[in-house]
């Protein structure tokens, strides 16, 4: 399959997280989980581009990609485990408080 | 169609149709399932492109540990979940906006001849022997050494943050608070009562 | 053409007498000003009078050295301040013979006032302050004039400003004394603003403030042409009218005269020394000293004509409608500087020098002699209640004669020859404006003479009209009091004697005054002199001595024969009474244009400029667009977190839109 396959797959993925985004938003659990179907579809492109040229460095980066993101869903879910316990919700709109 | 389309294709309307699974479930757990679903698939089109380290690594910590984080704080929060799909439609039209604007911005660049086959040839198969584990471990350890120490911290960091953000005391404990220690006066210990005596009496 | 001294007539050291001169009085004047309790009055006074008295002897020792016996000049500088490129700021002395009489002048007078305040302070609780002033303005005024450069000369020029203001509002708890002082530093400030722009001058087209260097390169000026306001004249004589408009002020010359009459409201003494005998002098003794720089400008000396004839006829006019007696004095010596004045037009600075000294000299002593009656009678100083006092001040009032005959200039006595010496210069003068000099020195004769016998017959004689319970108490003053104004009385006679022939024809200062070749004004009475006694002799038969004689005769005749008439006339002639009441409208003019026109100047700027511009548009109005835009774009942050999200989201589309374009495959 060409390179562009791949990619549009991955444009596919990341327009879906960006349109969940949109849906989801009062949900943090699932905002959380549309920002790993974002980082997913960038490892996608990663994948293809170290493939198609032959540089494995695209993997390497994926790689550091995936420990960022499994520490910044170890926070999140801290957060929100503290944040639920704290306000007993995690519905977004309840948290204004830092509304200027 | 040669076989490698059709497991492509079938591999990508299965990462396509469990996304869009993620974000429009109403239940949080199943709406997580549809994420390991995905990053399943997402491992196999990995294969696909050679990077068999990097799919399983997909599939074992991600699938393995974070997705189960996931939906273990999912099962553990008692969530109103009525309450947070209230609305959902709401933001639906800008949403859908946004999201076409931006595959059609995003498919103009990557989905022209610019990324075709012309432009990128498909590499030959790797060779029976190849090895991506150890090339991409030989990598690692060479030239990437010092940010894969960064990244070791950054994951400890994540570790000790997460722990001190969720840790509660136990209320059993009966350790004295240093800081309270050094900051007693002496009010708060001793209290001079002017009491009766035999001598003023 | 310019005076070089000869290398060989200048000593480069100054000696250790000339610091002690200078510094003595400073020193008793810091003992005197802090320490005053621990001194206590009669500390503060012994202190003070010591110092002066110390400062005296070496100034005289000083004369001595340099005039009679002719010693070399010193031009010494003894310290400098600071060293800018191309310029040093020094402290230096120049001792000739024109500083030698100056500071002989000052330091005997002042030793005379130091005495006689003694007596007059004597129940005043400002008793040591007022010492320690009157010794700082001793070391101050010796600072003026033993100055070898114009920037120390302006230190001591300022220096006996602030002290005459300190002075002027001893008693500061006196509205008039301090609006009086107030007065006094404000128009001295216009004419220093002049003198500072003549010093700058100075220094912009000779490259020095040393008086020996713009003295050498003084040539140069005259062959540059500037052209301020669009009139066209040489550097000199910008240079020097400047520098006059500094003496107008601190010599109090019309129209900077203003403060002078009001400083009266200072303790006696004060208005003896610094408003009469020495202070005011010092515009005097800047343009003879500074001589070479004017006698290259026919100009500025022509302008400087004009000025003292004016001041000299018409404040002499004033002084006749005066009831106060230290007012009368007043108005008599802003004529006698007028005097002074017209010799520096005429180019005799040595007949302005002379008539410095000999007035330094009777001036002081009518002051103290004033200042005797006002202790006398309790504090009166109004002569419409005064009148038959010679039975009870006999030495007052033989002093006081001394030192009227001396003003009028009664032949014999100090001021008749230095009198009529500047009547003789401005007489031989060619310059342009001399003619209108010569009627007003002329005609001042007269009026001098009006109103100084007015002040005597109106105090000392006639019917006394003083209240019968102050009569009782009235009294001679006390020796100190009385012994200054005889010590004072005896220069007032002989001084004018021995001077005359070195001053005015001798070579008594040396190079230190330069007239141009061709231009001096005392050669055709030199060519009469035969003497000081033929003078003496011959002036019983000049116009100024009968005009002189016609003067007493009428203020004779108007206050004692016929005491009723002067009122009358008066009345018939209401508005040259008026006139001359409201002191031709200068302080009215004064106040109603510039302090109102400076007032509502300042208002508008403050308007405009400060309210509107400054708070309402930059200050606050800054503020309020900034408010403006925050109102606006706070909307933006509502603390939702999904709008920042959908911000970057958005942001990120618009990006892809603008940016994102591949043109070609890599």
């Amino acid at each position: 399959m060409p390179l562009s396959a791949y990619l549009i797959v991955a444009a596919l993925v990341f327009c879906i997280s960006i349109a969940g985004i949109f849906l989801n938003r009062k949900n943090v659990i699932v905002l959380l989980m549309c920002v790993e179907l974002q980082l997913l579809a960038v490892n996608i492109n990663f994948v293809a581009f170290s493939h198609f040229l032959g540089d494995l460095a695209g993997q390497i980066f994926v790689f550091f990609i995936l420990t960022v993101a499994a520490a910044e869903s170890a926070i999140g879910l801290a957060i929100l485990v503290v944040l639920f316990r704290n306000r007993g919700t995690i519905n977004v709109e309840d948290l204004d408080t830092m509304k200027g | 169609m040669t076989l490698e389309a059709i497991v492509f294709l079938t591999l990508s309307a299965i990462l396509l149709g469990s996304a869009l699974a993620v974000i429009v479930l109403r239940n949080p757990v199943h709406a997580a399932l549809s994420l390991v679903l995905s990053f399943f698939a997402t491992g196999g089109l990995w294969l696909l492109l050679e990077a068999e380290f990097l799919a399983l690594t997909l599939v074992l910590v991600y699938v393995g540990a974070v997705m189960v984080l996931f939906l273990f704080v999912v099962m553990m929060l008692d969530i109103n979940i009525a309450e947070l799909r209230a609305g959902f439609a709401s933001h639906l039209p800008l949403g859908l906006l946004v999201a076409t604007g931006m595959v059609l911005a995003l498919l103009s660049m990557v989905g022209g001849e610019a990324f075709g086959p012309l432009a990128f040839p498909e590499p030959p198969p790797a060779p029976a022997d190849a090895a991506n584990t150890r090339d991409l471990g030989r990598l690692l350890f060479t030239r990437y050494v010092y940010p894969f120490q960064i990244a070791a911290v950054i994951l400890l960091v994540a570790i000790v943050a997460a722990i001190a953000l969720t840790m509660r005391p136990s209320r059993q404990t009966r350790a004295v608070k240093p800081e309270w220690q050094v900051t007693i006066r002496r009010e708060d210990r001793v209290r001079l009562v002017k009491g009766l005596t035999e001598e003023n009496r | 053409m310019t005076p070089v001294p000869a290398v060989s007539d200048v000593v480069n050291t100054a000696s250790v007498s000339h610091l002690i001169i200078v510094f003595a009085p400073l020193l008793a004047a810091i003992l005197a000003g802090l320490f005053q309790e621990a001194l206590g009055r009669r500390g503060a006074h012994r202190v003070t009078i010591g110092a002066v008295g110390l400062s005296c002897l070496l100034s005289l020792k000083v004369f001595w050295d340099v005039v009679v016996l002719g010693g070399p000049v010193v031009d010494a500088t003894v310290y400098t301040w600071a060293q800018l490129p191309g310029l040093a700021i020094e402290v230096g002395f120049l001792i000739d013979p024109l500083t030698a009489t100056m500071m002989v002048v000052v330091t005997f007078v002042s030793l005379m006032v130091h005495i006689y305040t003694i007596g007059y302070m004597e129940e005043d609780p400002g008793y040591q302050r007022f010492f320690a002033y009157i010794s700082l303005f001793t070391f101050s005024m010796l600072m003026l004039v033993m100055a070898n450069n114009l920037m120390q000369l302006f230190f001591g020029w300022e220096a006996v400003g602030l002290v005459s203001y300190l002075l002027i509002g001893f008693w500061f708890r006196k509205p008039s004394a301090i609006h009086a002082n107030l007065k006094a530093f404000l128009v001295n400030r216009v004419g220093d603003f002049g003198f500072l722009l003549g010093i700058a001058g100075v220094l912009m087209y000779t490259g020095s403030l040393h008086y020996a260097e713009i003295f050498a390169r003084a040539g140069e000026l005259t062959a540059i042409e500037v052209a301020p306001f669009g009139v066209p004249v040489t550097v000199a004589t910008l240079v020097c009218i400047c520098l006059f408009i500094g003496a107008m002020g601190k010599s109090a010359q019309v129209p900077l005269h203003v403060w002078l009459p009001d400083s009266m409201e200072g303790p006696t003494p004060i208005s003896a020394l610094i408003h009469a005998a020495t202070m005011v002098t010092a515009g005097i003794f800047m343009v003879a000293r500074l001589s070479p720089l004017f006698e290259l400008s026919e100009t500025a000396l022509s302008f400087i004509l004009v000025i003292g004839a004016t001041t000299t006829l018409f404040m002499g006019l004033l002084g006749v409608v005066q009831h106060d007696i230290k007012r009368v004095v007043a108005y008599s010596t802003l004529s006698q500087l007028g005097y002074m004045t017209v010799a520096l037009g005429a180019s005799a600075y040595g007949a302005a020098i002379f008539h410095l000294v000999t007035h330094a000299f009777f001036k002081a002593l009518l002051f103290l002699a004033a200042g005797s009656v006002i202790i006398g009678l309790h504090h009166e100083q109004d002569m419409r209640r005064m009148g038959g006092l010679w039975r009870v001040m006999p030495i007052t009032w033989a002093t006081s004669v001394v030192g009227t005959l001396a003003l009028v200039g009664f032949p014999g006595f100090a001021g008749f020859y230095s009198k009529d010496a500047i009547i003789e210069a401005v007489n031989a003068s060619p310059l342009w404006g001399s003619d209108y000099a010569a009627f007003a020195v002329l005609a001042s004769v007269f009026v001098t003479s009006l109103y100084s016998f007015r002040l005597l017959f109106l105090v000392f004689h006639g019917q006394s009209r003083v209240d019968h319970h102050t009569l009782e108490h009235a009294h001679e003053s006390p020796a100190v009091v009385t012994w200054p104004l005889v010590l004072l009385a005896i220069p007032s006679v002989v001084a004018g004697a021995v001077l005359a022939e070195p001053m005015l024809f001798g070579g008594y200062f040396g190079a230190a005054l330069h007239v141009a070749d061709g231009r001096e004004p005392l050669h055709e009475l030199a060519h009469h002199w035969h003497g000081w006694f033929s003078f003496l002799l011959h002036g019983f038969t000049t116009a100024p001595f009968w005009l002189m004689v016609g003067g007493a005769a009428l203020a004779w005749f108007l206050f004692l024969a016929r005491p009723k008439l002067p009122g009358r006339i008066a009345a018939g002639l209401r508005p040259v009474d008026r006139l001359l009441n409201e002191k031709y409208g200068f302080d009215r003019f004064n106040e109603a244009v510039l302090a109102r026109g400076t007032h509502a100047m300042g208002t508008g700027l403050w308007g405009v400029g400060d309210v509107f511009v400054i708070d309402g548009m930059l200050v606050n109005g800054s503020a309020r667009v900034v408010s403006l835009v925050a109102s606006v774009v706070r909307h933006v942050q509502s603390g939702f977190l999904y709008h920042y999200a959908f911000a970057m989201i958005i942001g990120l589309l618009l990006l892809l839109v603008v940016f994102g374009r591949v043109t070609t495959p890599f």
